[in-house]
C-alpha cells in the first residue's frame, strides 16, 4: 500500500499551448546530467524570469499539449529539482506525461482548473478524488489509470522497479 | 472485433489475451536504444533500480550521435560513460565514426525487423515504423527500466488510418507527405494514437522515403507511426536483419480511431514556417524568404535519396553568396556510398560543407548553429523557438530539393526554377 501524498503549491501558469520541449529546456544544455544543474535552465527558451517564481513549493498550471517534442527527461527532472509539485494541465504530450509519472513528479489534467489558475493561487491536488483545487473553487480532473497514480504515489518508475526487484 | 497492426504487435508482446485502447499493458521490447544524452541518465537510474545487468545484451545498442564529436569536456564525459558502460556490459556500441545518426545505423546494419517492439531513448525511435515496428521514444528512466526488465508500461493507443492515394508530383518527397499529414490533424492530433500509412501512394515510397514519413509521426504527437511490411520491406531486408518476421496488416475489420486521405496527385512540396512543424503552407506561399543557412541531413532526410536530390540541384551551381550550407550523410556508410558517386565533390564545388554524421545542429548542439536574425531552411524535423541555436533564429522544414534550391537562390524557391536555369 503506497502513501497518500498531498500535492500542493502556489501556481506558476504558462498561457499558451503547444509549448515544446525545447524552449522548456533547450538542447544546447543537455549535456547536463546533474538535475540540481539542470534546473537553472528550466524555462530558458520559454521566459527565463519564470525561474523567479520557483519559491517553495509550486504547482505548474499549462495549457494544451504541454511539452510536445524530444523524449529529454531533462525538462521533469529540471522541475521536480525545483520544487514543483505538480503539472496540471489542458492536455499533454505523451512522452512529456510519462516521463513525469515515471519521475513520481505528479500530472493531473484538469482544463477547467488550468484555465481557472492565476499566478500566485494555492493549488490543491486530490490524485484520488480527482478534483483540483484552486483557490476556494474545486474542478474536476481525468482520472488518472490506477496503474499511473499507484507509480506517482510510490515515488516513480525507480522505486517501483525496487519492489519488483524485491519481491 | 478485428485488430490493427499495432495491437497486433503489441499483443504479441504482452501476457494479455487482449486488449483494448487505453488499457495499461507492460510491454516487452525486441531492441532497446539509448544515445549519449539519454544513456547516462538511464545508467544511473537502473543502478538506482537495484539491477547490475541488461536484460539481453543481444536486444541493447548505444550510439554516440548526438553532442558527436564531442563540443565540449561535459559532452565527451558523456560518450565517454556510453562507451565504459557498453564495455562493461558487452552490448554493442557504435562509437564515433563507427555508425552515424542511431536511426540511420538501426535501420541499416538490420537490427529491426517488422512486428518487433523497439524502445529508444530519443523521440524520433518512431522512425523504425518505416519497417513495420512499433518504435517509440521514451525517456531516460523508461530506457533504464527496459535495459533492466525488458519491457516498458504502455498505454494501448488507438490508431489513425492515413491512406496516401495516387501518384507524387515532381519535387515531392516523404517529407511532404508527413507535413501534409501534421497540417491535417495538428502537432497534437496523433496523442495516443499510431499513425499507420497504406493506400497505393504509400505502398509506392522506398525505404527511405517511409523513413521520412515516420520520423515525423512524433510531431504530431504519435506514439509511433507505421508501415505495414511489404515487398519493399523484404527486399531491403534481405541481406541486413538475421532475424526471421512475417509481415503483417491490420484486419479489415479493425477499428480506426480516424481515417485521413491523402490525395497525392494534388500535393505539392510543403514548408513548415517558424516555429511548428504544424504550421506548414505551400512553397508557393514561402517563396522570396531569404535563406542564411540550409541544413540538408539528419535522422528523417539523411539518406542516399535525399543527397541524391540535393546533388542533382547543386550540379554545376554555387550556394549563393549570402548562404551557408551544411549536408549531414545520416551515417558513415551513407557518406561513403556519396563520396563513392562523387556526390561529396559536388557538394564541395558548390561551396558546401559535409559534416559527420551527427544530431548536431539539428537540436542545437552545436555542429552550425544559427545566429540572432538568421532564416534557416532545413531537412530536418523541428523548427521550434531556438532549437537550432538562437531563439531569434527561424528554422523553415522542407524537403532536400527545396532546401538545396533555396541554397543555391538565396532564398525559398520552386526547384523546378533552379534546375530548369542554365548550368555555369
Amino acid at each position: 500500500m503506497s502513501e497518500v501524498r498531498v500535492f500542493e503549491g502556489r501556481a506558476i501558469v504558462i498561457d499558451q499551448n503547444n509549448v515544446d520541449t525545447d524552449v522548456l529546456y533547450p538542447g544546447a544544455f543537455l549535456n547536463i546530467p546533474d538535475p540540481e544543474l539542470m534546473k537553472n535552465h528550466l524555462f530558458e527558451g520559454l521566459d527565463p524570469t519564470l525561474r523567479d517564481q520557483l519559491v517553495g513549493d509550486t504547482v505548474l498550471v499549462v495549457g494544451e499539449n504541454f511539452g510536445m517534442g524530444s523524449s529529454r527527461e531533462h525538462v521533469p527532472q529540471a522541475m521536480k529539482a525545483a520544487g514543483i509539485q505538480c503539472v496540471v494541465g489542458k492536455s499533454f504530450a505523451r512522452i512529456f506525461e510519462r516521463n513525469c509519472v515515471n519521475l513520481g513528479l505528479m500530472i493531473m489534467t484538469a482544463p477547467q482548473a488550468a484555465g481557472a489558475a492565476n499566478p500566485g493561487d494555492m493549488v490543491r491536488i486530490d490524485a484520488r478524488a480527482s478534483t483540483v483545487q484552486v483557490g476556494d473553487a474545486t474542478f474536476d480532473a481525468r482520472p488518472l489509470p490506477a496503474f499511473m497514480l499507484e507509480m506517482i504515489e510510490l515515488g516513480g518508475l525507480v522505486p517501483w522497479a525496487r519492489r519488483r526487484v524485491a519481491s | 472485433m478485428g485488430l490493427t497492426l499495432a495491437e497486433k504487435i503489441l499483443l504479441a508482446h504482452t501476457d494479455a489475451e487482449e486488449i483494448q485502447p487505453g488499457e495499461i499493458v507492460m510491454v516487452a521490447c525486441d531492441l532497446v536504444m539509448a544515445n549519449d544524452i539519454s544513456g547516462s541518465v538511464a545508467f544511473r537510474e537502473m543502478a538506482r533500480m537495484g539491477v547490475t545487468r541488461v536484460f539481453d545484451r543481444s536486444k541493447v545498442l548505444m550510439v554516440a550521435d548526438h553532442f558527436m564529436p564531442a563540443k565540449d569536456v561535459k559532452s565527451a564525459e558523456l560518450q565517454r560513460i556510453l562507451k565504459d558502460w557498453s564495455g562493461e556490459q558487452g552490448v554493442k556500441f557504435y562509437d564515433q565514426g563507427r555508425g552515424g545518426i542511431e536511426h540511420a545505423v538501426m535501420v541499416e546494419d538490420g537490427w529491426v525487423v517488422p512486428g518487433d517492439v523497439v524502445a529508444g531513448g530519443d523521440s524520433h525511435t518512431c522512425t523504425h515504423g518505416a519497417l513495420g515496428a512499433f518504435a517509440t521514444g521514451l525517456g531516460s528512466t523508461d530506457i533504464a527500466a527496459c535495459l533492466a526488465f525488458g519491457e516498458f508500461w504502455q498505454s494501448v493507443p488507438g490508431t489513425i488510418k492515413v491512406d496516401f492515394s495516387g501518384e507524387k508530383q515532381p519535387f515531392v518527397s516523404g517529407k511532404d507527405l508527413i507535413l501534409a499529414v501534421i497540417a491535417q490533424i495538428g502537432v497534437g492530433g496523433g496523442t495516443n494514437h499510431v499513425l499507420e500509412f497504406v493506400g497505393d501512394g504509400a505502398a509506392a515510397l522506398s525505404i527511405d522515403e517511409r523513413l521520412a514519413v515516420a520520423n515525423l509521426a512524433v510531431e504530431a504527437g504519435s506514439e509511433t507511426g507505421i508501415f505495414p511490411a511489404d515487398e519493399v520491406t523484404r527486399e531491403y531486408l534481405d541481406g541486413r536483419a538475421t532475424r526471421d518476421w512475417v509481415p503483417q496488416r491490420s484486419d479489415p475489420d479493425a477499428r480506426f480511431a480516424r481515417e485521413l486521405d491523402i490525395e497525392l496527385g494534388s500535393l505539392g512540396p510543403l514548408i513548415a514556417m517558424p516555429h511548428s512543424p504544424g504550421n506548414v503552407v505551400s512553397l508557393d506561399d514561402a517563396k522570396g524568404i531569404p535563406i542564411d543557412q540550409a541544413y540538408i541531413g539528419n535522422c528523417s532526410n539523411g539518406t542516399m535519396t535525399d543527397l541524391r536530390q540535393a546533388a542533382q540541384v547543386f550540379e554545376g551551381r554555387k550556394v549563393h553568396d549570402r548562404c551557408r550550407v551544411i549536408i549531414v550523410p545520416a551515417s558513415v556508410k551513407i557518406y561513403r556510398e556519396a563520396l563513392a558517386e562523387g556526390l561529396v565533390d559536388t557538394f564541395l564545388e558548390a561551396g558546401a560543407i559535409v559534416s559527420t554524421p551527427t544530431c548536431g545542429a539539428c537540436f542545437g548542439g552545436g555542429m552550425g548553429v544559427l545566429a540572432a536574425g538568421e532564416k534557416a531552411v532545413a531537412t530536418t524535423n523541428r523548427n521550434f523557438k531556438g532549437r537550432m541555436g538562437s531563439p531569434e533564429a527561424e528554422v523553415h522544414l522542407a524537403n532536400s530539393w527545396v532546401a538545396a534550391a533555396a541554397a543555391v537562390a538565396g532564398e525559398i524557391v520552386d526547384p523546378a526554377e533552379v534546375l530548369g536555369s542554365v548550368v555555369a
